[in-house]
Formats: C-alpha cells, sequence, structure tokens
C-alpha cells in the first residue's frame, strides 16, 4: 500500500497542473461566451446557445476523442500551425478541458451577471460611468459573489473531469492507479489510495471557496 | 462520404444505432438503479439515527468527490471478485465473471445513486411539514403515510431533478466504454480504428448523443407538466 501511494502521488503534479491550466482558460472563455449570450443581438447569443448546448449536451470522454483522434485524420490540421499543439495528447487534454469548463462556467456566469440588479447599472449611469466601467467596478464584482458557490462545484468538477485525460495516456492520478490496478490486481487497495487523493484535494478546494465566500460576505443558505 | 453509414454488412449505420440503443438501455437501468439506492440513502440520511445518516454522508461524498472513472475501474477489476467472495459464503465455489453491461450498470447506478439521493433528500424536505402533521393526526400509519400522502408529492418535486441526473447518467455511461461494453462511444471509437475515419464517426457520435437528450428532454417535459397539473408555481401566488 506504502508503494502503490508513493507512486500515484507521483500523478498529483499533472492533475493539478492541468486542471489549473484549463480552469484558467477556462474563465476567460466562459465570461467571452456568457457575454456573448446576454449581448441582445442574436447574431452573438444563437452561436454562444448552441455552443453551450452541444458541450453540455455530449460526454467530456467524447470531446476529448474527437479533439485527439477526429481533428488529426485531416491533412490541413497536421499542416497548420496548431498541429504542435493538437498531436500532444497533453494539450488536447487542456484544450478539451478548458473548452468543457468554459462552456459549463459561462451558465454560472450568465446566471451571475443577470442576478445584478438593473438599479445598481441605472444608478452608475446617473453617476456618469462609462459601460466598461460600470461593468468592471460594479456588475463584475457582484457577479463574482453570486456565482461564486456555483463555481466552486465546477472546479471539484474539473478536478474529477481531468481524470479522463488517462485514457489519452497522460498519466496522471487516474492513469498510474490505472497502470497499477492492471499489474497487481488489487483494485481495492488502488481505488481507496487515489480514492483518498482526490478526496483531499477537493477537500482543499472547498475550504479555499469557503474562505473566499466569507471573505467576500456570502451568507451561507442554509 | 455517407457510404460508411449504410445499413448492412457494408456500412456502420446499424451498428451506430444499436449503439444507441444500448446506451439508452444501461443508462435507463442505471438511472433505475439510482433512483433505488437514492431512496434507500434519502431514508437514510432523514434518519434519526446517527449511523445510517452517516453511512449516507460518507457513501455520496465519496461518489461525489471522486472521478466517476475510478469507481468504474473498481467494478471492473474488482466486481467479479467481489461477487465470488459473497457466493462463497454461501457455499458457491464455482467460477463467475460479471459482464460489462451489469458492471457498467453498477458502476454508473452507484454514482447517480449518489446525485438522486440529494434530489430525492431535498423533495422530501420541501413537502410542508403540516402534510405529515396532517396525515398523523388524521391516524394514518406509517406505511400509507409515506406511501399515499409523502411519495406521490416527493415524485412530483423530484422530477426536474431525476430529469438533471438522467443527463449526468447518460453521459457517464461513455465511461462504460473502457470497459468494452459496445455503446455509442465504443462502437464509433471501433467504426473509426477500421475506416480510419475518426472525425465522421465521432461526429456522428455527436449527434446520437444530442438526439437522445433531444428526445429525452421532451419527455421529462411532457411528465413535468402532466404532473404538475392543478399546482400553482410558488412564485406565481
Amino acid at each position: 500500500m506504502y508503494e502503490s501511494f508513493f507512486k500515484i502521488v507521483e500523478g498529483i503534479p499533472l492533475t493539478l497542473q492541468v486542471v489549473s491550466i484549463s480552469t484558467i482558460l477556462g474563465i476567460f472563455l466562459a465570461v467571452a461566451v456568457a457575454l456573448m449570450r446576454i449581448s441582445g443581438s442574436k447574431l452573438m447569443s444563437l452561436p454562444a446557445y448552441y455552443f453551450v448546448y452541444l458541450i453540455r449536451g455530449t460526454p467530456l470522454l467524447l470531446q476529448l476523442y474527437f479533439v485527439y483522434y477526429g481533428l488529426s485524420q485531416f491533412e490541413f490540421i497536421r499542416e497548420s500551425i496548431l498541429w504542435p499543439l493538437l498531436k500532444e495528447p497533453y494539450w488536447c487534454g487542456i484544450i478539451t478541458l478548458t473548452i468543457s469548463t468554459g462552456a459549463y462556467s459561462s451558465e454560472i456566469i450568465r446566471g451571475g451577471i443577470l442576478s445584478v440588479s438593473k438599479n445598481y447599472i441605472e444608478a452608475s449611469g446617473a453617476l456618469g460611468l462609462s459601460k466598461a466601467k460600470t461593468f468592471m467596478l460594479v456588475t463584475l464584482p457582484i457577479t463574482v459573489r453570486q456565482a461564486l458557490p456555483a463555481y466552486g462545484n465546477e472546479l471539484i468538477l474539473m478536478v474529477k473531469a481531468s481524470s479522463l485525460i488517462s485514457i489519452v495516456t497522460l498519466m496522471e492520478i487516474t492513469g498510474i492507479a490505472r497502470t497499477i490496478i492492471s499489474k497487481t490486481y488489487a483494485p481495492v487497495e488502488i481505488f481507496l489510495v487515489a480514492g483518498s487523493i482526490y478526496l483531499a484535494i477537493n477537500f482543499i478546494i472547498v475550504i479555499f471557496v469557503n474562505l473566499a465566500e466569507r471573505r467576500l460576505g456570502i451568507e451561507k443558505a442554509t | 462520404m455517407f457510404d460508411v453509414f449504410a445499413l448492412g454488412p457494408t456500412g456502420w449505420g446499424d451498428e451506430m444505432l444499436m449503439g444507441a440503443v444500448m446506451t439508452v438501455l444501461v443508462s435507463s437501468s442505471s438511472l433505475l438503479l439510482g433512483i433505488t439506492i437514492g431512496i434507500i440513502f434519502a431514508a437514510c440520511k432523514l434518519s434519526n439515527f446517527f449511523i445510517l445518516r452517516a453511512i449516507a454522508e460518507v457513501y455520496t461524498t465519496i461518489i461525489r468527490g471522486i472521478p466517476e472513472l475510478l469507481v468504474i475501474y473498481l467494478l471492473f477489476f474488482g466486481g467479479s471478485s467481489a461477487v465470488m467472495y459473497l457466493a462463497k459464503i454461501f457455499g458457491y465455489m464455482g467460477y463467475i465473471e460479471l459482464n460489462a453491461f451489469t458492471i457498467g450498470t453498477i458502476a454508473v447506478g452507484a454514482i447517480s445513486g449518489a446525485y438522486s439521493t440529494e434530489v430525492i433528500r431535498g423533495a422530501v424536505n420541501s413537502v410542508p411539514k403540516g402534510q405529515f402533521e396532517v396525515g398523523k393526526t388524521l391516524g394514518f400509519s406509517r406505511y400509507s403515510l409515506y406511501g399515499k400522502i409523502i411519495f406521490p408529492q416527493v415524485a412530483r418535486i423530484a422530477l426536474p431533478g431525476i430529469g438533471n441526473v438522467w443527463q449526468i447518467t447518460l453521459k457517464d455511461t461513455a465511461l462504460i466504454s473502457v470497459t468494452g461494453l459496445v455503446e455509442i462511444m465504443r462502437q464509433s471509437r471501433i467504426a473509426a480504428g477500421s475506416t480510419h475515419e475518426p472525425f465522421i464517426f465521432y461526429t456522428a457520435a455527436i449527434i446520437l448523443y444530442l438526439l437522445i437528450t433531444r428526445l429525452s428532454n421532451i419527455v421529462f417535459d411532457s411528465a413535468e407538466k402532466k404532473y404538475s397539473k392543478g399546482y400553482v408555481s410558488r412564485e406565481a401566488i
């Protein structure tokens, strides 16, 4: 058990790395998609709507296969400047996870933006703030406050989702766990070790999200 | 370009459709198992016994905190030996192997059970307290109070939540493809491998999943409409 523990621990950096890179990239995508959806112009909101529908309606594993195997079928992609990224399972994993969290979080952010009371926007207009300033100084801070609890859940889902990249040969926590299971045939033991590592990571995320919520003065619904 | 989807032995059309049928079958049986588990563990979470509450809490925390893939690996590699171990206690010494469908149903059912537990618990909690009190005052037994008064209301309130669990379950079944069950995901992998047309087959798989999602949305929406007849939403009051 000790031996497998130390082997599986070696996968933690890769899991954390993939999760943090795609989460950060995903936030930008999510804000862009959310703004497109509430823009009021059909030309902007429809593509955003279908993008979110497509991503939320299909399994992540399928999206990963599509990016990793499906796109590489074409000559023009293999010759494009994106190829150095798309031929690496690592970047395919990050691209897929970024797109996925971008779609899911855009809904959270959209909900947050829509919950900002119109009175605030009108008030800041009356005070002479520009549209951009209103967004940065009024809408965004309130949105963050509203969206944070749901976004905490999304972070946990991302940690869980990152396990799928083990299927395209990346040796993160689940990848190493699977290799050990198929060698030793001790599934329960390895499950306990890998599972506790994931639970620990998610527990730490919950603590940080709770701290941030308290700092921002979010009252817990009881 | 569409020759590859011909029906019969020349194309992959019928195989892909069978894959879709398998996905729907394994998702439905997982959802049924999940709802059953959900009812049991929701009852545990609402019980007065600390031990039962603790067990249910540990179950939902573990399932919701670790990757689905790990749960599937646990059952895939350990399911058969667990069943054989149980069989040995009852005196059966032979070799038992669970098929991919059973393993998949148990694994995804266990996952959707955790989500169903929360949905059902929330639904029971949102039945007004007066309903319980009136039932008791009218002399209903515990059994008929829950069977005739509480359960129908819980079913109605839980329906939208169960709809969400169904979407999660449907997508989770794609992960069973790693155990060899030939559903949409596995079938499109096989077809993509043998025709060297991964793009077309993964696109077809995406369309199949979206179709199933769309159809099930229609079913759940009409069920919701049917069972909320005569109820006014709280916002309307």
